[in-house]
């Protein structure tokens, strides 16, 4: 317990003095989230959308594929990039195992399914509001996309961020195709890890502490946005 | 739009390949702290940004088969051995040696302090039943575990739920030790740079059989003709010179030398 | 707006919702001319009839057909649903929407919408949320957007049906202002006395059959059929 202790007090002051180390950790593991967000929804918002308005023969398999997607255990997918990207994979000549990108592809095939399952359900019922409107006003295919889209922006948002908690707390995955590399690929999740492993509390609760906060935002944010919708602005 | 997603790939990778090398190193030489001292002198020297992998050494291995790493850094001679006559690697360098001990509870309860040998010591383990972490993950550690027992004429396939292979690193592996109140062999430079060593104690060291050699060696460039073997090799000269000879040799924790360089040019 | 007859027919159209009929099989050449109310009982297929001329809802069996091209048909048409369909935007972008569609530029809309605005008396509310509206605003507004790109034909579902007296006289008020203008309205109804007050021509249906049509006056003081005599009557008929 007393160690436990001493780890919290370390913790605290290391945030206090912003160590380097922490810094360099937090910024890489946002940096490597964030830009996952980002390849992931430009993925995955078009895809649910269209999947809500689109009627096509496989539609009801290719829903229940994608909620089957969603279940991928993360550590699983870790796994099957590590095999693709290295050298002795299909895509080695990339050059991409250990490195940043690497684990931007692995959390991009993570939070994908997510994403689009969210849009879609969210889309789904904003289509079938609006429905019968849009065909009325005798709009084309893409000016539907666009108002769904815009009309349908904070759960979309929602989707995002919830993305984006899924990425930023994940550790399996990336562990495994980043390697973990001291000032290369270590992230707050795997620095963690490796931290609580050799006993060394103080920087992994200094770590856990942001990451703790960094969730606390993200689920913050998801709370305000649901409120607007109900209320109507913006 | 896929091309564009894969330029962008593209240029992030590339960002890393300035002035890099990949070396998979093992968990017992990163635990002893030693890596921390090397790597920014390594840096200042030759200008070289070494990324370290942190592995057992049965992954290094295989990462240099693979040819995911530039140049391995490991302690098995047998492996070692193995890897260099199947073409992965071109030649073996020593550059330094330690020894492995055996750690467990204060209180000793199998007596092993008392034993003559590291055999003897971990013939006591089995008799007393204690708990015993083992690496469990292919390292040079847990080679040279496996080594003591079947000197010993025992099989830990069949040993009972006493004795625990955890299949992790070094230095996660002595925090099970800790948790648990285990007895565990370790090499003497993780043990003592550990911070959470909690009831455990040195209890057996100075048998010969715990000599514990760590060498270089470079992945073969006419098997992977990717590998940065201008780094690589740049790298086997520094660990070789004799400001390399400086660091390891007075690297102390305690006062204690945790290494002893060995290297030959 | 030139006032030039437009005619729709219908040739052997029937709708079946999940293997029973709800309308047809029917066969209709109409011209639209003035204020046309579709009268019947509930579930005689008036609602059904309006989307399937308006094109909103598919049919199972036969053709439709506009004397304009259909490429034009349904985008000189607006259409109001019974429920009134918000977007989840402000009254002003309700009302702009219509007009974004069409590529109309910036200056031009804002002037139309805030005189449209005005005409349905929604002026001091145009930054509020459409969808938190009372019933009656929302109908108004559903109206407004409808008639905004001054539209050829307008189609209205029971609009009044949820509404109190003092938005449904708003409503009407607006509707014969549209005709004046030019528009021409199908609109259904089971509130007699609406019908009464609207109607230049009766639609009337029962069963999903077209069962009787003519002159406002004619079906209202001599309607032909039996079963038009008892509705008329207030009776409840099968």
């Amino acid at each position: 317990m007393n160690e436990i202790w001493a780890g919290i007090q370390e913790a605290f002051w290391l945030i206090i003095i912003l160590d380097s180390d922490l810094i360099e950790i937090t910024v890489r593991s946002l940096k490597v989230s964030f830009t996952a967000l980002v390849v992931a929804s430009a993925l995955a918002l078009p895809f649910g959308t269209w999947l809500a308005i689109r009627r096509f023969r496989y539609r009801r398999v290719t829903i229940a594929a994608l909620n089957a997607l969603m279940g991928l255990p993360p550590v699983v997918v870790g796994l099957i990039v590590y095999l693709l990207l290295s050298r002795s994979g299909p895509f080695g000549v990339l050059g991409l195992l250990f490195t940043p990108t690497a684990m931007i592809v692995a959390q991009v095939i993570i939070i994908t399914p997510l994403i689009a399952s969210i849009t879609h359900q969210a889309m789904r019922e904003l289509w079938s509001e609006y429905h019968d409107l849009l065909i009325s006003l005798n709009t084309s295919k893409r000016q539907r996309v666009a108002a769904l889209i815009w009309d349908g922006r904070r759960t979309l948002m929602t989707a995002a961020l919830a993305g984006f908690g899924r990425a930023i707390g994940e550790v399996g995955a990336i562990m495994i195709v980043g390697g973990n590399i001291d000032h290369a690929t270590r992230v707050l999740t795997t620095a963690i890890a490796l931290e609580t492993g050799k006993g060394d509390f103080a920087l992994a609760l200094g770590l856990g502490f942001v990451l703790i906060a960094l969730t606390l935002v993200v689920n913050l944010a998801i709370h305000a946005l649901s409120r607007t919708e109900r209320e109507g602005t913006w | 739009m896929i091309r564009f997603i894969f330029a962008v790939l593209i240029v992030f990778s590339t960002q890393v390949q300035a002035e890099t090398m990949r070396l998979a190193a093992t968990t017992s030489f990163n635990n002893s702290g030693l890596s921390d001292v090397l790597l920014p002198a390594i840096r200042m020297d030759t200008g070289l940004d070494v990324q370290l992998l942190i592995v057992g050494t049965g992954q290094a291995i295989r990462l240099g088969e693979a040819g995911d790493v530039d140049a391995i850094l490991v302690h098995s001679k047998t492996a070692e051995a193995a890897f260099v006559a199947a073409g992965f690697g071109t030649h073996r360098r020593n550059i330094m040696y330690n020894d492995f001990v055996i750690i467990g509870p204060r209180s000793d309860p199998a007596k092993i302090s008392e034993a003559e040998s590291a055999v003897g010591a971990i013939q006591l383990i089995f008799e007393a039943r204690n708990s015993f972490v083992s690496r469990g993950d292919d390292s040079g550690t847990h080679k040279k575990e496996l080594a003591l027992w079947s000197a010993a004429v025992l099989d830990p396939r069949h040993f009972g739920p006493w004795y625990k292979a955890v299949g992790a690193g070094m230095g996660a592996s002595l925090n099970s030790a800790s948790g648990l109140n285990s007895y565990i062999m370790a090499d003497r430079a993780s043990w003592l740079n550990f911070g959470n060593k909690g009831a455990l104690e040195l209890l057996f060291s100075g048998d010969p059989m715990l000599f514990n050699q760590y060498a270089y060696i470079v992945v073969n460039p006419d098997r992977h003709n990717h590998v940065n073997i201008q780094a690589a090799r740049r790298l086997e000269q520094w660990l070789l010179s004799a400001r390399a000879k400086s660091i390891i040799n007075n690297y102390k924790i305690n006062g204690v030398a945790l290494f002893t360089f060995n290297g030959s040019p | 707006m030139v006032n030039y007859p437009i005619s729709f027919s219908l040739d052997s159209v029937s709708v079946k919702r999940r293997g029973k009929s709800v309308l047809g099989p029917l066969s209709l050449d109409f011209k639209v001319d003035g204020f046309t109310i579709v009268l019947g009982p509930n579930g005689a297929g008036k609602t059904t009839f309006l989307k399937v001329l308006h094109g909103v809802e598919r049919v199972s069996y036969g053709t439709v057909k506009w004397s304009i091209p259909d490429a034009k048909a349904r985008q000189s048409q607006a259409y109001v649903f019974q429920s009134p369909i918000m977007l989840r935007r402000s009254v002003r972008q309700n009302l702009a929407y219509p007009l974004q569609l069409v590529g109309m530029d910036r200056a031009e809309i804002t002037t139309r919408v805030v005189e449209w605005a005005q005409k349905i008396g929604l002026q001091d509310v145009l930054d509020f949320p459409a969808p938190r509206l009372s019933g009656g605003e929302q109908q108004k507004l559903a109206l407004g957007r409808a008639l905004i790109r001054t539209p050829q034909v307008l189609f209205l579902d029971e609009p009044c049906a949820n509404l109190d007296g003092r938005s449904t006289r708003e409503i009407e008020e607006l509707l014969k202002n549209a005709t004046q203008a030019g528009t021409h309205i199908i609109m259904t109804t089971h509130d007699l006395g609406q019908a009464r007050r609207l109607a230049g021509r009766v639609l009337f249906f029962l069963n999903g059959a077209l069962h009787e049509q003519g002159n406002a006056s004619e079906f209202f003081i001599a309607p032909s059929t039996s079963e038009a005599r008892a509705f008329l009557n207030g009776d409840i008929i099968e």
